[in-house]
């Protein structure tokens, strides 16, 4: 098949993505060292808080989506056999994603916007970053529709046959996305854009973060999700194995897909503007959504022992030895795989809302999520990356050792930036301040973890340099050709026909809409219900 | 349709998990009265403080016939007013708290006193402290440029002592 423009596409959005993602990094190490204290003239609160909103957007917003939407094109493609479904409007996709990108670029990086990545009303940013970040999603939205067109066109011409794992999983981070979007879109549509053009005076601030709230889970999912795509279908045809279970597979994409909806409250288990029966109930739902990770945990690494066992792995814990560590799909799914649990273990105190009580709003925060976002998702993007670009630029890896080198180093340095933030956290240190000098005792004991923080930051932005260094190499300067094809890995007892609620969405895009109408129907509905009072907008 | 018995069996130990940790919250939510902050009480925070328990007069200590203390508290960049705070040890306390301006969060550290200020909504917490010495109470959200710079004093002293002080109005008013 010739899928030039396809491969085009999809290297696009992956170099927005990279270049997001390191101008983000350089930003975090700025602010790790800005926050210590330790350097007189670099110094600076706006600057501070501009880096940390341009940070998190950059990462969050800009790096996944744009990854995520490459990544789709190319596996809808190669997946289904199928050329991308209408290129002019992919593009257009592309254009407007990216015109949003630079729309809210220019009120962040001037000190316009440091409202970080959360908007937090009544804290006012330009309307020029509501309205950048809008269309990035709204670009989203084109990737959104180009997705089910293919999945659509794919399953009239093969009615009986299951749809190719990786496409499955694609067509439910698209179904889950448009779903968590909507969240969001309603904050900004009717909310933040009135407000900060002055059409409307104040903002309801409870209803904002409930919006926010609907949004702010289930994209974590939707970051996720590539990265499970490469659990199941990637992996096991690097590690020389085979997929443990497809159906199982399915059933935690569907899982994810329908829980992670619903559980939006557990960001607000402090907040004053929702009662606590709905708390608990989303708390119910958070624990829930453990079991699709639980499922994954076990089927990718049943996956990888077949793997072992089939490279003459013996005894107990042989295969694991036996693993070709030196593939970096491989090498990336391990170190992932390791800082899910530790990030997990996170995860489950920050559930358990006496024990969030604690650690709320804390270091500790960041913390977690750096384990798993910047720790689990992001490691395995890179070992995507690595795995398409020669597919993608028709060349071969410039270096492999150096991508070796690249994700060990991340996992390091990882590791090293968080373990103190945890530490922190239980110290009570809030999070996002731009300096640590309290008028108290207790924030001396801090000091050391501070310094601990910028080795494991400099040692993370010396790795994405390498990442970035390896990629461009590739592409721009390596001669030879190649001519592989991304493979995907086949089930050990090979799928014939499914039950059409492994096989299609219709009947849970019934459940996800019952279930939001549930969980956030009357949640939304008090603000309407009962008087409340907005927020003027403040300044920084 | 193929599942291997291994996996069902984990997926059954991974319902477990879950199933144990969500009782034991649900268990301590419905017998033990553990709850999220959540009182939902709308105000006006443009006017609170102007009249009402809000008005500067009425912030800092309240202590009822039975010994229950109320602790009005007005968030604002970039300081929670008042700013130094005496309590007793063991004893039932409800904090009271508003932002008169953007969000702010409240935390002190190595405590569960903890809640979110949302402009336009009280925020409520009930909790006893349980060791004497001097706490800082902590913006943990972020609220504008002073965020880091927002804090003020809370000091604990023990119930006998308290009692002997026989605290008329707290120390609401001094700086
Ligand atoms: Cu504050």
């Amino acid at each position: 098949m010739n899928n030039t423009t396809e491969k085009t596409l999809a290297l696009s959005h992956f170099w927005v993505a990279f270049g997001a993602f390191a101008l983000a990094c350089l930003m975090g190490i700025y602010q790790v060292i800005e926050r210590s204290g330790f350097i007189g003239w670099i110094q600076s609160r706006e600057v501070y808080y501009a880096s940390t909103s341009t940070h998190g957007v950059l990462m969050a917003f800009v790096l996944t989506t744009f990854f995520i939407m490459g990544f789709g094109y190319y596996v809808a493609t190669t997946t289904l056999k199928l050329p991308v479904w209408n290129k002019t409007f992919a593009w257009a996709g592309f254009w407007v994603s990216l015109s949003g990108v630079v729309l809210a670029a220019l009120p962040l990086l001037t000190g316009a916007a440091s409202v970080l990545y959360t908007f937090y009303p009544p804290v006012q940013a330009h309307v020029l970053f509501y309205i950048g970040a809008t269309l990035l999603v709204v670009g989203s939205w084109f990737w959104c529709v180009s997705m089910i067109v293919m999945y659509m066109q794919w399953k009239k011409a093969n009615p009986d046959d299951p749809v190719p794992l990786a496409m499955f999983a694609t067509a439910a981070n698209t179904i889950l996305w448009l779903w968590t979007s909507a969240g969001v879109a309603a904050e900004m549509l009717f909310q933040l854009i009135p407000w900060a053009l002055g059409w409307v005076d104040t903002i309801d601030a409870g209803l904002a973060r409930t919006l926010f709230a609907w949004t702010l889970h289930p994209i974590v999912y939707f970051w996720l999700i590539p990265a499970y795509i490469a659990f199941y279908c990637l992996v096991p045809k690097q590690a020389g194995g085979y997929v443990f279970s497809d159906e199982l597979a399915r059933a935690s994409f569907i899982l994810l897909v329908v829980f992670s909806l619903p559980i939006g409250f557990h960001h607000l288990y402090m907040d004053p503007e929702q009662a606590s029966g709905w708390k608990l109930l989303h708390m119910v739902g958070t624990f829930v959504v453990t079991l699709p990770t639980f499922i994954t945990g076990f089927t990718v690494i049943a996956s990888l022992e077949i793997a072992g066992r089939l490279n003459g792995g013996k005894g107990l814990f042989g295969w694991i030895g036996a693993l070709p560590w030196t593939n970096h799909l491989v090498l990336a799914i391990i170190l992932a795989l390791l800082m899910l649990i530790l990030g997990g273990f996170g995860g489950l105190i920050n559930a358990s809302y006496a024990m969030n009580a604690m650690i709320h709003n804390t270091a500790w925060v960041p913390g977690h999520f750096h384990l798993i976002f910047g720790g689990t998702t992001i490691i395995m993007y890179f070992g995507i990356a690595y795995y398409f670009w020669p597919v993608l630029t028709g060349r071969p890896l410039f270096s492999n050792n150096l991508a070796l080198i690249q994700l060990w180093t991340w996992f390091i340095g990882m590791v090293i930036l968080t373990t103190p933030w945890h530490i922190l956290g239980l110290l009570g240190q809030p999070r996002r301040i731009d300096s640590v000098h309290y008028n108290n005792l207790l924030t001396l004991s801090w000091e050391p973890y501070e310094i601990t923080m910028i080795f494991g930051g400099l040692i993370l932005v010396g790795s994405a340099g390498l990442l970035i260094y390896n990629l461009a190499k590739t592409q721009f300067h390596v001669t030879e050709t190649y001519e592989g094809e991304v493979e995907y890995a086949e089930p050990i007892h090979p799928v014939k026909a499914l039950p059409a609620y492994l096989n299609s969405f219709a009947m849970w895009n019934w459940v996800i809409g019952a279930f939001m109408l549930f969980a956030f129907g009357y949640p939304v509905a008090q603000f309407f219900l009962m008087k409340t009072y907005g927020s003027s907008p403040w300044g920084y | 349709m193929h599942i291997d018995p291994l996996e069902k069996k984990w997926a059954a130990i991974a319902l477990g998990i879950a199933g144990l940790f969500v009782t034991v919250i649900l268990s301590s939510a419905l017998f033990h009265g553990i709850h999220a902050p959540s009182h939902v009480e709308p105000i006006d925070s443009a006017s609170l403080h102007l009249s009402g328990e809000f008005a500067e007069d009425k912030l800092g200590i309240e202590e009822d016939a039975a010994g229950n203390i109320t602790v009005r508290i007005v968030a604002g960049r970039y300081g929670f007013y008042p700013q130094d705070i005496v309590l007793p040890t063991d004893t039932p306390l409800t904090f009271r708290m508003v932002s008169q301006d953007v969000i702010h969060g409240v935390h002190v550290p190595m405590t569960n006193m903890s809640t979110m200020i949302v402009p336009g909504y009280v925020a409520e917490v009930k909790t006893e402290l349980h060791h004497a010495g001097a706490y800082p109470l902590l913006c943990n959200e972020y609220c504008g440029m002073g965020h880091a710079h927002m804090w003020n004093n809370i000091k604990v002293i023990g119930k006998e002592q308290w009692d002997a002080l026989k605290h008329p109005q707290g120390d609401a008013s001094h700086e």
